[in-house]
This record gives C-alpha cells, sequence and structure tokens, in this order.
C-alpha cells in the first residue's frame, strides 16, 4: 500500500499486531494484573480490526490478481521468499479474521478465570497465525503458518477446555498434522516438477520457487496422472481441516471442549482453512485431476454424505454445542459442493457460504458459551422456556438460527441460493441432496430453538437466570448486522470476488468438457447474470 | 612416513584436546571435592578454544587438506562435523557442572573422558581411511563405554556400560570384519584409492558383503534397527548427561564417517546398499516410533525418539546421489543437535532438582513452577516433532525432499507419517507440562545449565526462523563428488 509516497506493509502489519500485543503482554505485565491483560489483549485485538478496515476501501474491486504485494526474499537457497498478498477470497477472509479476533478476546472476559495471561497471549498468537495463513502467497510461508496454528489451538483446547479437553486437544493436532504432512510431500512435489524433476518425472528446469502464483500455472501444466497424485496429496491436508465426512471425527470433539472464544475461532475461521485451501490451491492447480470424473465424483459425493450425514447426526445431538458442531460439517459439506459445483454461481456461493458460516455459527457458538456461562451445562435437556426470563438472548439466538438455516433476509440464504443454484446447473441430485440438507438444517435448529426457548421453564435452575449484558449483547451486534447487510446487500462481497472466482473458474473450465451433462458455461452465464450484475 | 609441519598445524585441535584432557585428568588429583566445579570450567575452556582453533583452520584448507599421507583429511565436511560435535562438548559440559558436582565421584575423570572422547570424534570424521577411521571409532567408543558406567556405585549405571562394552564390542568386530573383507578385495585401505580402484573393478560378492559388514557396524553406532537394542538401556542408565551426550556427539561422528565411506568408497555399488539403507530407515522410524508410542519412562521414551530420528537421517545419506548431496544429512543434524541435547538437558534440570525424571509425570505442572522452561521444553519438543517454524522443521524439509529426489517416495510418506505420530508422545510431555497440576513450588535452574539450554532453543529457533545463513553455510560442507 502507498501512503505519501512510502510503501506500506499493511498486511504484515495486520498479521503482526496481534503477536507484538502477545510479546508486550508476555514481558510487561505479570500475570497478577489479570485486568490490563485484558484490556491490553482487548485494545490490541480492536486495533487490527481497525487498521485491516482500511483494506477493504481500498482493495481495487476491477484489478485482477494479488493486491498489497509485499515480497522479500527469505531463504534464496530453497527459492521461498516472504510474500504477503490478497485478493477478494483471502480480503473476506482476513477481514473476518481480524473481526473475530476481537469477538473472541471479548467473550473471554468472565468465561476465563484462570492462567488468563497464557489465555491471550496465545488468543493473540493464534491471531496472527490464521492472518498469516490467508495473506501468504509462498508455499512454504503458507505452510509454516498453516501449521504452527495448530499449536495456540492445542493450548486453548487443552488448557481451558472442559472435561475430555486432553483428548480433545490432541487428537484435534494429530488429525490436522497427518493431513498437512501429506500436503507438505505434495508441495515438494510440485517442487521438484518446477525445478529439476523427481521419480521419472522431467522437471520444468526452471529456478526454484514457492511463489503460489507460479507453481499455479506449473501445476495446471502437469500430465493428469501426477495431478491427481497431488490432488489427493492436498486433499488430505485440506478435507481434514474443512472437514468433510469421513474425516470429521476431531470436529465434535475439538468444538465440544474447547472453550467459548477456541469454539468461535475454530469454527469461524479455523475450517475455513480447508476451504480456503480447495479454493486457493486445488481447483486452480489441479484441473484436469478435478475434471477427471471418478475424482471430482468423489470429493462431491463425501461433500453430500457431510450434508445429509452431518444434518442427521445433528439432530439427535442432546448437548448444544455438539449440535452446532456437527451442524458445521452439514454446513462445510455444502460449501463443498458449491466450490466443486466448478462454476460462477457454485464458487461464489461458496466462498460467501465461508463468510456466512463463520458469521452464524460464530454467533451460535457465543450464545450458547454465555448460556453455559450462567448454568455451566450444555445439555438440551437443561434447558426450556429461557424466553421468558431472557427474552434479549433469544432474540439474538433466534436471529443466528435463522441465519444458519437460510431464511431469506438473512446471509445464510444468499450463500445457499447460490450453491444450490451452482448445484442444480450441474446436476439435478447435487441439488435435490442438498435441498434434503436445507429442510434438515431448518428442522434440527427450529427445534433446538423450541426445546430450549419455548415452554413454560420447568427446570427451576432457568428461572433467575440474567438476561445478556451490554458487553455480551456488543460482541453479537457486529455479526448481527453482518447477517443482515450479507442477507439484504450482498453485491458488494459478489463484487470482492467476482474477479478471482472468474478466474478459478477459467482455470478449472478452460480444459476439456468433463463429466457428463455438465453445461458449465450456461451455468457460469447464469450464475454470473443473476448475481453479480443484477443482485438484488 | 614423514610428518610434514602444516600436519601438526591442521591436528593442532585434536592435539590441544588431547593434552587438555591430560591436563585435566592431572590436575584433579590435587583439586579438593568441593572446588571440581573448576575443573569444568576448565574443560569448557579448553573446548571453547579447540572451536576456536577449528574455526581458524576452516579458512586454511583448500578443497580437503591431506594430513598425515591422506590418513585424514581437513575438508568443509570436517569442518562442520568438527564445530558441532565440539559445541555439543561445550553444552555437555555445561549441563554436567552441577550434576557432576553432587555425585560422589571424582569429576576429574569424567571431563577427561569427555575430552578423549572428543578427540576420537574429532578425528573420525577427519578419517580419511578406513583404518584411521576404525582407531579413531574405538576410541571415542572406549571412552564411552567408561562414560556410560560413571555411576558406578549405581546398578543401572554399570548395566548400561556392561552392555555398551559387550554389544559396542561385538559391533566394532563385525566393522572391522568388513574392512578386512574390504581390503582383502581391494589391496588398499584409502577411501579415494577404493574408490579408485572400484573405477574399474566389477562388484564380487564378497565385497558386497564386506560392505554391508561395514554398513551393519556403523548402524550399530547411530542405534538403526535391527541394531538399536543397546540404546534404550544404556541412555536410560547412564548418568543423564551422559545420555544428552551420546544422542548427540558420538552419533554425529557416526552419521559422519558412514556418509563419507559409502559416498566417498562405495558410491559406485549403491545400487546394492542403497535399498538395505531404504529399507533400515523404513524399519527404524517405525519401530522407533512405536515402542516410544508405549514407554512410560522419559528417558528411554526420549532414547526410542532419538532411535526415530536416526531412521528419519538415514533418508539423507540416500540423498547423495541428488543435486543435493550430503546437504540434508548436514542441515538435519544441525538441528537434531540442538534440539535433542535440549530435550535431555531439560531432562538433567529436572534430575538436579531431586526428581527421577523418570515418568513423564515428573513434568506434570512445569508451566507453573518455571515458565520458561516449559516453554523452551515445548520449543525442543515441537522441533522434534517438525512442526515450523523451528530448526526441526527445516531439518526434515531437507530430508523429505532427499528422499523424494532420490526416488523413494514411499518412504517420505512412511516419514512424514511417522513424523505426525511421534507428535503424539512428545505432546504427552507438552501436556503434562502445560495440563497437569504439579506441586507449586517454584524451580529455579544453575546458571551453567540454564545457559546450555538456553543456546540451544535460542539455535533451535533461529534456524528455524531464518535458516538462509545456515543451510547456505552448509552448501559449502558437502563433500564434493570423488
Amino acid at each position: 500500500m502507498e501512503l505519501m509516497g512510502i510503501s506500506i506493509p499493511i498486511l504484515s502489519i495486520v498479521t503482526y499486531i496481534p503477536l507484538v500485543g502477545a510479546l508486550a503482554i508476555v514481558f510487561l505485565f505479570p500475570k497478577e494484573r489479570t485486568g490490563a491483560i485484558k484490556t491490553v489483549a482487548t485494545i490490541v485485538a480492536l486495533v487490527d480490526l481497525l487498521v485491516s478496515l482500511p483494506l477493504w476501501f481500498l482493495f481495487e474491486r476491477g484489478r485482477e490478481g494479488y493486491q498489497f504485494v509485499e515480497k522479500v526474499s527469505w531463504i534464496p537457497s530453497l527459492g521461498a521468499d516472504y510474500q504477503f498478498g490478497i485478493d477478494g477470497i483471502s480480503l473476506l477472509l482476513v477481514l473476518l479474521t481480524t473481526l473475530m479476533g476481537v469477538i473472541a478476546v471479548a467473550c473471554s472476559y468472565t468465561a476465563i478465570s484462570e492462567r488468563q495471561k497464557e489465555y491471550y497471549v496465545l488468543l493473540l498468537l493464534l491471531q496472527t497465525f490464521m492472518i498469516g495463513t490467508f495473506c501468504a502467497l509462498d508455499l512454504f510461508l503458507f505452510y509454516v503458518f498453516w501449521e504452527v496454528m495448530l499449536v495456540p489451538m492445542y493450548f486453548l483446547i487443552g488448557v481451558w477446555g472442559s472435561d475430555r479437553r486432553l483428548y480433545a486437544a490432541i487428537k484435534f493436532f494429530l488429525y490436522t498434522l497427518a493431513g498437512s504432512v501429506l500436503m507438505l510431500l505434495g508441495i515438494i512435489a510440485l517442487y521438484f516438477y518446477n525445478t529439476t524433476g523427481f521419480l521419472g518425472y522431467k522437471g520444468l528446469g526452471q529456478p526454484p520457487t514457492f511463489s503460489i502464483e507460479k507453481l499455479t500455472a506449473v501445476a495446471a501444466g502437469m500430465p493428469a496422472e501426477l495431478q491427481i497424485w497431488l490432488f489427493f496429496a492436498f486433499f488430505f491436508g485440506f478435507a481434514i481441516k474443512v472437514p468433510m465426512f469421513p474425516f470429521h471425527t476431531w470436529l465434535p470433539d475439538a468444538h465440544t471442549e474447547a472453550p467459548t472464544a477456541g469454539s468461535v475461532i475454530l469454527a469461524a475461521v479455523l475450517l475455513k482453512m480447508g476451504t480456503y485451501g480447495f479454493v486457493r490451491f486445488s481447483l486452480p492447480m489441479f484441473p484436469e485431476a478435478i475434471n477427471t470424473p471418478w475424482v471430482r465424483g468423489v470429493v462431491v459425493a463425501l461433500s453430500i454424505i457431510g450434508i445429509v450425514y452431518g444434518a442427521m447426526v445433528t439432530l439427535v445431538q442432546k448437548d448444544m454445542k455438539r449440535l452446532i458442531a456437527y451442524s458445521s460439517v452439514s454446513h462445510l459439506g455444502f460449501v463443498m459442493l458449491g466450490v466443486f459445483a466448478l462454476n460462477m454461481a457454485g464458487l461464489q456461493g461458496g466462498i460467501l457460504q465461508m463468510i456466512n458460516h463463520g458469521i452464524s455459527t460464530g454467533a451460535l457458538f457465543l450464545l450458547v458459551g454465555m448460556a453455559y456461562e450462567r448454568r455451566h451445562t450444555r445439555m438440551i435437556s437443561e434447558y426450556g422456556g429461557l424466553a421468558r426470563q431472557m427474552p434479549i438472548y433469544a432474540t439474538y439466538f433466534l436471529v443466528m438460527a435463522l441465519s444458519s438455516m437460510g431464511l431469506p433476509l438473512l446471509n445464510g440464504f444468499i450463500g445457499e441460493f447460490a450453491i444450490l443454484q451452482g448445484a442444480f446447473a450441474v446436476s439435478f441430485w447435487w441439488a435435490f441432496f442438498a435441498a434434503i440438507g436445507i429442510v434438515l438444517g431448518a428442522a434440527y435448529l427450529l427445534w433446538l430453538y423450541q426445546r430450549v426457548f419455548f415452554g413454560e421453564i420447568t427446570n427451576p435452575a432457568n428461572a433467575n437466570l440474567a438476561d445478556l449484558t451490554g458487553r455480551e449483547q456488543l460482541t453479537l451486534v457486529p455479526l448481527v448486522v453482518l447477517a443482515l447487510w450479507i442477507g439484504i446487500y450482498p453485491r458488494p462481497m459478489f463484487e470482492v470476488l467476482r474477479l478471482p472466482a472468474e478466474k478459478i473458474v477459467a482455470a478449472v473450465g478452460g480444459k476439456t468438457v468433463p463429466s457428463p451433462a455438465l453445461t458449465r458455461k450456461s451455468a457460469a452465464e447464469e450464475g454470473e447474470s443473476t448475481l453479480s450484475r443484477d443482485a438484488p | 612416513m614423514k610428518v610434514a609441519a602444516s600436519d601438526w598445524f591442521l591436528l593442532s585441535p585434536e592435539l590441544f584436546l588431547t593434552a587438555a584432557g591430560l591436563l585435566i585428568l592431572s590436575i584433579a588429583v590435587f583439586v579438593e571435592k568441593a572446588k571440581e566445579e573448576f575443573l569444568g570450567f576448565l574443560t569448557l575452556i579448553a573446548t571453547v578454544i579447540t572451536i576456536g582453533l577449528v574455526a581458524l583452520l576452516s579458512g586454511y584448507h583448500g578443497r580437503g587438506a591431506p594430513i598425515l599421507a591422506g590418513m585424514f583429511v581437513l575438508d568443509n565436511f570436517a569442518i562442520f562435523f568438527k564445530l558441532l560435535m565440539l559445541i555439543s562438548i561445550a553444552l555437555t559440559v555445561l549441563a554436567s557442572i552441577q550434576f557432576v558436582g553432587r555425585a560422589p565421584y571424582p569429576a576429574g575423570e569424567y571431563y577427561a573422558l569427555l575430552l578423549f572422547a572428543g578427540v576420537g570424534m574429532l578425528f573420525m570424521v577427519s578419517g580419511n581411511n578406513l583404518v584411521s577411521i576404525y582407531v579413531a571409532l574405538e576410541l571415542m567408543a572406549l571412552s564411552s563405554y567408561i562414560l556410560a558406567g560413571y555411576f558406578k556405585g549405581e546398578i543401572k549405571s554399570t548395566e548400561a556400560a556392561l552392555k555398551y562394552f559387550v554389544l559396542g564390542a561385538f559391533s566394532s568386530g563385525v566393522l572391522l570384519y568388513g574392512i578386512s573383507l574390504v581390503y582383502g578385495i581391494g589391496g588398499r585401505m584409502g577411501l579415494p584409492e577404493l574408490a579408485k580402484l572400484f573405477e574399474t573393478q566389477e562388484k564380487s560378492n564378497l565385497l558386497i558383503v564386506g560392505i554391508l559388514f561395514i554398513l551393519a557396524g556403523l548402524l550399530f553406532k547411530i542405534a538403526a534397527v535391527p541394531f538399536h537394542v543397546w540404546t534404550p538401556d544404556v541412555y536410560e542408565g547412564s548418568p543423564t548427561p551422559v545420555t544428552a551426550f551420546f544422542s548427540v556427539g558420538p552419533k554425529l561422528a557416526a552419521y559422519a564417517i558412514l556418509a563419507r565411506i559409502f559416498y566417498v568408497a562405495f558410491a559406485k555399488f549403491h545400487s546394492d546398499w542403497g535399498l538395505i539403507v531404504a529399507l533400515v530407515s523404513a524399519a527404524t522410524m517405525v519401530l522407533g516410533n512405536v515402542a516410544a508410542l508405549l514407554q512410560t519412562n522419559v528417558k528411554r521414551m526420549l532414547a526410542y525418539s532419538s532411535i526415530a530420528h536416526a531412521g528419519y537421517a538415514l533418508m539423507g545419506v540416500l540423498g547423495f546421489r541428488t543435486e543435493f548431496g550430503l546437504w540434508g544429512i548436514l542441515v538435519y543434524l544441525l538441528a537434531y543437535t540442538f534440539m535433542n541435547f535440549g530435550v535431555f538437558a531439560l531432562v538433567v534440570f529436572l534430575e538436579t532438582k531431586g526428581y527421577a525424571a523418570e515418568a513423564v509425570s515428573d513434568f506434570n505442572g512445569l508451566a507453573r513452577r518455571n515458565m520458561t522452561a516449559a516453554v523452551v521444553m515445548l520449543v525442543f519438543l515441537l522441533s522434534l516433532a517438525g512442526i515450523p517454524p523451528t530448526a526441526g522443521f527445516i531439518g526434515k524439509y531437507y530430508l523429505f525432499t532427499s528422499a523424494m529426489k532420490a526416488g523413494y517416495a514411499w518412504l517420505a510418506v512412511l516419514a512424514v507419517l511417522m513424523s505426525a505420530v511421534s507428535l503424539f508422545y512428545y505432546f504427552r510431555i507438552a501436556a503434562a507440562m502445560f495440563f497437569a497440576e504439579g506441586e507449586g513450588v517454584p524451580l529455579k535452574s544453575s546458571y551453567a545449565l540454564t545457559a546450555a539450554v538456553l543456546i540451544c532453543a535460542a539455535a533451535t529457533v533461529l534456524v528455524g526462523v531464518v535458516p538462509q545463513p545456515f543451510v547456505e553455510m552448509l552448501r559449502a560442507c558437502v563433500i564434493q563428488a570423488p
């Protein structure tokens, strides 16, 4: 970014403000001064949000490629650079992350009562690593952020989680690590394909690089067989993070055991790393693999199973947090289905739904956390009739539940509609199963709402619950505003996403036409005309 | 054989260290038990001076200066290993000062033996002839056996020494037998001479047998499966600073000669030993990691972990035919030295505080008692598990690339999965430190030990975050193709 002739590395600043804040807390504040630590953590997160906001305004919608690019040589021996930059997709995710950072800090004031210094330090560190992952334009750098992010999350779950936290923490770490080390091999293979070749594949003999832009072009030109191998190497890394069925089993445990802020961050940002990976890497890098019918079939089948199976499992949950956790499996299945529809509507919808899921599910976890703070239980059967006692709480919960189930005028509707449209353009059955997921989604959320909020107060423990405090409402208001904004006027979002999505669709669809009954071209036009130009 | 004047100069580090060892041995007679710390500092100074001497020589040699008519050679490769091994000795001394001071045994012998083992290691990595390598290896090994049994009143320590000696002597025999077979066929001992001979000579079965015997002897020293069984017992029984030393110093020397012998002399027959090394590597990392999962004793767990790391490192030996040559293993060993020593140094720390450091539960609540120690330990554990941005990640990255490039993709896949498995047992310690409740008394570390731990931690982080200067330096240390 240029300001008065001086170039400002704004992405690095946004990325490292939390890190600096964390170090300041470590070295300047003794652990007894919890009040001061909270204040500093909040200020740091707020400053980070404020510094990231100009990105939204300065971002040039009509410009192709990455913006705010920074590049410094890092490990020339390997060809790895310190390279940052964002396009429309990462712009939205960075902003979501900085917003969630503030909310995560603010929702922890009363929920976290011990080892507070470590807690806020870890939360801020996590923030830095997440933003870094979205900004990195160098695969090596990306991988570093991607992996190191697991460490603070592990401790957040392990120290401040509930009963089965040890199990959940190590399961989370091992699952995601196992996936990402396979991705590392994929990265190495890609690197060698670009340089000197490996395993009988003749390399291109180009200078070593990890630049995502360059390697994307290189990867897209690989023979189909190698693309399929590498697609699956990356696939494990991303699919476990998403998480797709059948790699999802870490998610309910991690979500349920994590402290509220941990669940919020996990749902809102961490899961997006997986879908972001598919959009940023898998699609443009391995178009031939993706256009191979069985490969795409596997991914789509797993997405659809995730949607339906996830929703059905959600229905029978007794624990509120676990319920919302399983609903994530279903929602992320939607995102994956949209992305793998490989047309404009599906892809834009999928990306927007990533943001939407962050907003609604993040808010739902916040809300469950607020109930938990009051009652120290998450069991649905313990509640009932809360609407009388906590009307404000009930309202927020309703708005967010409706947003999550995709009611018109709220954000979820826009995303799901676009995804359905994209899926329908490919196959009736894809859209059919996705629609079943939506119906089931309405069922489990409304049923949850009914059990928790309606009826008489049967449990005396609920009789004197205090309604939301001002601070609690403050953490929710931005999410409600965003949900309404995206629901009513999503056009700015689609504008930001259009160019990168077009580029990705072109990259995937530019090849020979693949699987049966695919009318991608018309679907792409249709998606664009309804969504980008004439958006409501 | 005439000894040239320059030989004395090029051998000055070894000569100085020998003299220092003898000096300490003789002064020790006059030093009271209470003032034995002084001997430790003397040893430290001697080691630092030797580091200085090696550093001075690094500017002198060209592409490898022959010493004593080619018995030894001083090239960048040797200089790198010499520096790293001397640093590991200096760290061992730092970690030992308090530990040895509390033990009821004379400290002079301990430090002198450490230096003699060091002399053996220095000669080993310069060895350019099968006989000189063998003699140097024995010097190192004999000193190590005694070090393992330094706590002579304790049964475990004595058992460790005896086991180490019996199995070590056996493996030396195997190595020597292999050398004799190769000599019987080739009629020469020098590595470059052997390479020259093999250029024209066809291989014979007997030669391959000889090569495999040499390989087996060396695999014993780096504790690769199936020659690893001594490791857990020896690591568990030896005094912990000695264990820390064993896990890096002698292993570095063994890797160095393994790489040098097979790269310089037997490169032509790689198709015969390459697959065997790959299989050994696979078996070592699988067995090391799986066995470590099952351990409850920390020292045994870390012993199996270093077995697993030997398996990773062997991938680097396979990489010698690629354009990276031995680059990968050098980067990895740089990382390994600091992270592995650091882990053991923290076990020493707990032991000096009266814990047996046997069970993982001794680490319980360390985060509350000494946050710095817990965080530093976490850094080492992350590095061992290969999580960025630590030295261990950079090291493993280079090893994985070596294996991929050398055509062993299956081995690389196995290695990455195994390093995910390893996280499970490393993080048992992390979980104990940060999650479990412990007694609330703060623990303080001695200055010397703190210095050792912080040096290791700084190196682990620095190599991980700014790897460029280090990897570039190491690129120059790869042995040039003969």
